[in-house]
């Protein structure tokens, strides 16, 4: 009997040795690589013949200036941009579902999906295009009012909102995908018994329609939290430049410099794992959370 | 919700659609925009008059894009990183999510295999690391650098696992008194049923190789190996912002390759403008199994 279960169990097992194969090497590799972070690493000599340095990496890490200030962006970005990112889109797919299943709806969605599907590296071109302070179409747009050219991606006060405003442009659409879904499950007798009752639409939207996608919400909103050292390296690396890494300069985007332009890779290796471990804790939290309290499993 | 028809209500409609289409027509006019500008004269785009329509209409910046070499190349790259790379993530999600749907008691130590691809979401290596791996594999410089490290997705088969647990256990069950082996099974029966599944995760894979871009630009070290993605981040986005100063900066908009650059930008967006449309059904589908399961 054991024997038989075997056999029958063994396909299964192969089935997944090429995944493990490919798994090991390209991330689990890696993650044991993170220990570059305590040595002075020179590739020529690899891993294992490069100098042991001990914390002298982080150290070196804490102590410079810009350190703090990239934290702060880091954190500051990434916060609005979740915050605004669970706003806008519960609304916008609020707004849409009193739109019936019409034409226009299915074109609405169509158009506000799209964005999601450009990488930053052609938004980032269509961006500094119609943002630009000279002759951009934004610009152009807000002379029409008598407003003063505003350089969007090379001045400090404007340059996170920019980010964060463009990140939301971006992404918005996608996500009333799982709003508009959850929108769905609500049952319509529900409104019908609240009409009979004389509650309008605000008192229909406050007692109805957000307490019954409720769940998808909090759910979206614990998950998000793993992203708060998530600021968004495609984006801001394809928008930036010296002018604005003040106010724009990110743990990756240092990460990249140091790392590749500087080729100091223990430096880069220590403020990655850096990261990692604080990214891997809350994303921790959030699945946890999320099992609590939604009951959400990952698989 | 239940239609009303008082005045208030009335305006409600018309203020809700209003706010909709402008919302849904700011998504498109960054683009529109600079499709205009692809196909007006230098003169007009350095200018500032085009707006939403051509100036000075003239296909010369697409005739100048089509015939550069260093363009066509890294289509190429990306053609076959595409066809390639797809290929070989969708095979091996099909392949991995199987044994991972079964039950414990189906397949041994199957919590142990899945936590050990889920970790991988979890926690990484970091950047320099991870390079470093990629290089002393000896990838460097080649295609299957952009295919091979990126192979396995943990989320198309997170999305592809679940999908096929919700398929009727009798189907499978039949198949086995039929004497079909679990090979059979998976290629004959649970594929062809997953079809709404594997067109989702298929169609991010593609995109996803579409656009990949930072893979390119740092694990080619010639430029003639360059996908189109990375090719496009060194002409329109770098030629722009690096090394430049504030003044340079700011009349970037007016030297004379804007009307090339919209060109690239506008042929690197347009396999995704005119497929995603077609897919949305999927995708939507597949972004709430994904997302929400209840």
């Amino acid at each position: 009997m054991l024997k038989k279960n075997y056999k029958k169990q063994l396909p299964l097992h192969l089935m997944l040795v090429p995944g493990i194969i490919l798994v090991f090497i390209y991330s689990y590799i890696p993650m044991v690589g993170s220990i570059m972070a305590f040595q002075k690493y020179i590739p020529s000599k690899g891993l294992f013949h490069s100098k042991w340095v001990g914390l002298k990496n982080f150290h070196y890490l804490f102590d410079m200036p810009d350190f703090y200030q990239v934290l702060w962006n880091t954190v500051f970005i990434a916060v609005l941009k979740i915050i605004f990112g669970l706003i806008v889109p519960i609304a916008v797919a609020i707004l849409l579902n009193e739109i019936g299943k019409t034409l226009v709806k299915r074109w609405i969605q169509t158009l506000i999906y799209l964005p999601h599907f450009l990488s930053w590296v052609i938004l980032g071109g269509v961006l500094i295009d119609i943002l630009s302070p000279s002759n951009g179409l934004v610009n152009q747009f807000l002379g029409l009012f008598s407003i003063k050219p505003i350089f969007f991606l090379g001045d400090n006060n404007w340059f996170p909102f920019t980010i964060i405003l463009s990140d939301i442009w971006k992404e918005f659409g996608f996500s009333t995908i799982v709003y508009l879904a959850a929108l769905t499950t609500i049952n319509p007798s529900l409104y019908e018994a609240a009409v009979i009752d004389g509650a309008n639409r605000w008192k229909q939207t406050w007692s109805i329609t957000l307490p019954g996608i409720l769940p998808v919400i909090i759910l979206m909103a614990t998950l998000s939290l793993g992203n708060v050292l998530n600021a968004g390296f495609d984006q801001i690396f394809n928008l930036y430049s010296p002018l604005v890494y003040e106010s724009g300069d990110i743990l990756d985007t240092l990460i990249y410099r140091v790392g590749l332009i500087d080729a100091q890779y223990g430096v880069a290796t220590a403020l990655g794992l850096f990261k990692s471990l604080i990214s891997f804790a809350l994303v921790s939290i959030s699945y946890w959370l999320a099992y609590k309290i939604a009951d959400y499993r990952i698989f | 919700m239940v239609e009303g028809k008082s005045l208030g209500s009335k305006m409600f409609r018309v203020f809700n659609y209003t706010f909709l289409i402008l919302l849904a027509v700011m998504c498109l006019i960054p683009l529109i925009h600079i499709f205009a500008v692809s196909l007006s004269s230098n003169v007009a785009a350095s200018a500032g008059i085009v707006k939403l329509w051509p100036k000075d209409f003239t296909f010369k910046s697409y005739e100048f894009v089509l015939s550069k070499g260093e363009f066509l190349l890294s289509l190429w790259v990306t053609v076959k990183r595409v066809v390639l790379g797809t290929a070989l993530s969708m095979f091996l999600s099909i392949l991995i999510a199987y044994p991972l749907s079964k039950s414990g008691r189906e397949l041994k130590f199957r919590t142990g295999y899945a936590w050990y691809f889920v970790f991988t979401i979890l926690f990484s290596g970091g950047l320099i690391p991870w390079y470093m791996t990629i290089r002393s594999t000896g990838l460097l410089d080649s295609i299957w650098a952009l295919i091979i490290p990126g192979a396995v997705p943990v989320f198309n088969v997170i999305l592809l696992l679940n999908f096929y647990r919700g398929l009727p256990k009798e189907l499978e069950e039949a198949a086995f008194v039929d004497g079909a082996s679990h090979w059979k099974t998976l290629w004959r029966i649970y594929v062809p049923l997953s079809m709404p599944s594997i067109a989702t995760i298929g169609l991010f894979t593609v995109v996803g190789h579409w656009n990949a871009w930072f893979d390119g630009l740092i694990l080619m070290n010639s430029q003639d190996n360059y996908p189109l993605s990375s090719y496009l981040q060194t002409v329109i986005v770098q030629a722009s912002l690096t090394n430049m100063s504030a003044e340079q900066l700011k009349n970037l908009a007016t030297v004379s390759d804007r009307t090339v650059k919209a060109a690239q930008i506008f042929v690197g967006a347009l396999p995704i403008l005119a497929f995603y449309p077609f897919l949305q059904k999927y995708f939507v589908k597949g972004m709430v199994m994904g997302g929400v399961k209840e």
